[in-house]
């Protein structure tokens, strides 16, 4: 049976869902190794479809990020002579890709929506308008796969345990973290990751707080079009389009948003797409599954309100 | 100091796009420069601006910035505009068997040039608007075996130490992170505001030096890149049905309250 590695993906300690959804991929593959570097994270990948762990020591990869990650996958997929390696497609993660396949002289293909159990991924490509089927044809298929493209399957047992200890060389150590400081967050879930996104732009005229509102009583990430982070209005590492985050949630609101092709690339794969715009006009009424032409400062109240009412 | 900044000539991000036989067909569509190397460009500048005498770049400043760029004939287009905003050469890679090369034989060529220019710094942008693949950098700095720091919101130099800090910007936070040279950068686009060429700088820009090379002025084979030594391939590529448009409503009052029922009744939230 092929042997697949899968990166665990974790955020303060948690192990993220994403790291269920390689495990569910790779589980189509062949046998699913979950490789990590934080020994602590061990029990919760009891519940995604992970058969074996590879726990790596001796190496603090948080102090050089991301060069020794690299390194290790690289050494682990020899040893296991790995047929496939799922990371995912995070900043970080396409980083560790590109250096895994520039090591182990392999294909690699980043952003899939989907792999297959002959390890043909799917892309949505140009703003989600194509729809490309590729594959590795070198080395092992290193392959980057987006947040929320799969169900997670739930693990049926207890994954076995083995320790590795790579060797990293000192190139790999070259760049230091000196400090970190945490992104500052009010509770609301990382962007990429939320099963539902509710975005504002030009529309809000710099008054998000209808938007926030909505968001926090769906306990959905907030997202923003580009006009409204140039103006200031909402961090740029909220932006949602072309130039900033692609999101494919179950829901995606966009609250005074024209929908300009760039927005529309970041989101145009989202499972359903809800549009509220005072101009009839706007053309991100074309995509919306349901379309309110109105205020948004009367929409989203009502709405908020609409939804504590029914909770209650 | 030498520093490079890697640019890319990339289709207009407002234009429709099609693959043609598996790769995206370019010649339909205008093409411009990146915008997102627009702000290593103007990275570059800044951080010659900031440890030179003259506050300019070029002749007497000590520093130079060389722009470094692989693509066909006319992505001499994109080198001229980084040029016209203050930088002072260019290294235009152009070779009839690099159509269709994948990011790893790029990150091969581009290793390749970057290796014999003797340089301090090179700056990238975090990704290309039309690949959009972000991992150019890291392979380059695999490739180089230097030292990776990407992400950038902001960039200090100190070229008396010969030493670069930046703080990389993650979904996560802020990492602080530093290096001694010889250092690869990617910054994101918060970092700075790229200038608008001025004439002069228009003007400057005709008569500064590109350098074009063939691959076998940079020693590698052919058979490396291009379509051909892809180590990933297409199999098809088909456009999606247009999204079906859905129900469109004008708010009569109960727009908010009409929006939920629409919600529950399809078991979204």
């Amino acid at each position: 049976m092929s042997e697949v590695l899968i990166l665990v993906d974790a955020v303060d300690g948690k192990v993220a869902k994403s790291t269920g959804e390689l495990a569910t991929y790779a589980k189509a593959i062949g046998k699913v190794n979950a490789v990590l570097f934080d020994e602590a994270l061990v029990p919760q990948l009891s519940a995604y479809a992970i058969d074996n762990v590879i726990i790596c020591k001796g190496i603090d990869v948080t102090k050089f990020s991301p060069a020794p990650i690299a390194q290790s996958l690289a050494q682990i997929a020899k040893s296991k002579s790995a047929a496939a390696v799922l990371i995912t497609s995070s900043a970080k993660g396409k980083e560790i890709a590109g250096r895994l396949a520039v090591i182990t002289e392999s294909g690699i293909i980043t952003d899939a929506s989907a792999i297959d159990s002959e390890l043909i991924t799917t892309q949505l490509v140009f703003g989600g308008s194509t729809t490309v089927h590729a594959a590795v044809t070198h080395g092992i298929s290193i392959v980057t796969l987006r947040s929320n493209s799969i169900e997670p399957l739930a693990g049926s047992a207890t994954p076995t345990t083995e320790e590795f200890v790579p060797k990293i060389s000192d190139l790999a150590k070259l760049a230091v973290v000196t400090s970190t400081e945490p992104a500052a967050k009010g509770g609301r879930p990382e962007l990429t990751e939320a099963s539902i996104v509710i975005s504002g732009g030009r529309g809000t005229n710099g008054d998000f707080k209808p938007v926030e509102a909505f968001a926090d009583i769906l306990g959905a990430a907030v997202g923003a079009s580009r006009a409204a982070t140039d103006a200031g209005w909402y961090p740029h590492t909220h932006q949602v389009g072309q130039t900033g985050k692609t999101v494919s949630p179950q829901l995606y609101v966009a609250c005074g948003i024209s929908g300009a092709i760039q927005h529309r690339a970041g989101m145009q794969t989202s499972k359903m797409i809800v549009a509220i715009n005072k101009d009839a006009e706007a053309p991100i009424f074309e995509l919306a599954d349901y379309g309110v032409i109105g205020d948004l400062f009367n929409v989203l109240p009502q709405a908020t309100a609409a939804i504590a009412a029914k909770r209650a | 100091m030498k520093i490079a900044v890697c640019i890319k000539q990339v289709p207009d991000s407002w234009a429709e796009k099609k693959m043609l036989g598996g790769v995206l067909d370019r010649a339909s569509v205008d093409a411009v420069l990146n915008d997102l190397d627009e702000y290593a460009v103007e990275e570059a500048l800044r951080i010659v601006e900031a440890s030179s005498p003259t506050k300019e770049a070029g002749e007497g400043s000590g520093h130079t910035i060389t722009l470094i760029s692989m693509g066909p004939e006319r992505a001499t287009e994109a080198i001229r505009k980084a040029l016209s905003m203050g930088a002072d050469e260019a290294i235009h890679i152009s070779d009839e068997a690099l159509a269709g090369s994948d990011a790893l034989a790029t990150s091969l060529v581009l290793s390749k040039v970057i290796a014999d220019g003797g340089f301090d710094l090179v700056l990238c942008g975090t990704e290309s608007t039309d690949a959009r693949m972000s991992v150019i950098p890291a392979m380059l700095a695999q490739r180089l075996g230097w030292a990776q720091l990407t992400f950038a919101g902001s960039v200090k130099v100190d070229p008396g130490d010969s030493k670069v800090s930046i703080a990389r910007s993650t979904e996560f936070g802020i990492e602080n992170m530093e290096a001694s040279f010889p250092a690869l950068i990617s910054v994101i686009e918060k970092i700075n505001e790229p200038r608008y060429p001025s004439f002069k700088g228009i003007m400057a820009a005709k008569k500064k030096t590109i350098t074009t090379k063939l691959l076998s002025d940079i020693g590698l084979s052919g058979d490396l890149v291009g379509n051909k030594a892809a180590w990933s391939t297409v199999k098809d590529a088909l456009p999606r049905p247009a999204r079906t448009t859905g129900v469109k409503v004008e708010d009569g009052g109960n727009g908010g309250g009409e929006l939920v029922d629409f919600l529950l009744e399809k078991r979204v939230i």
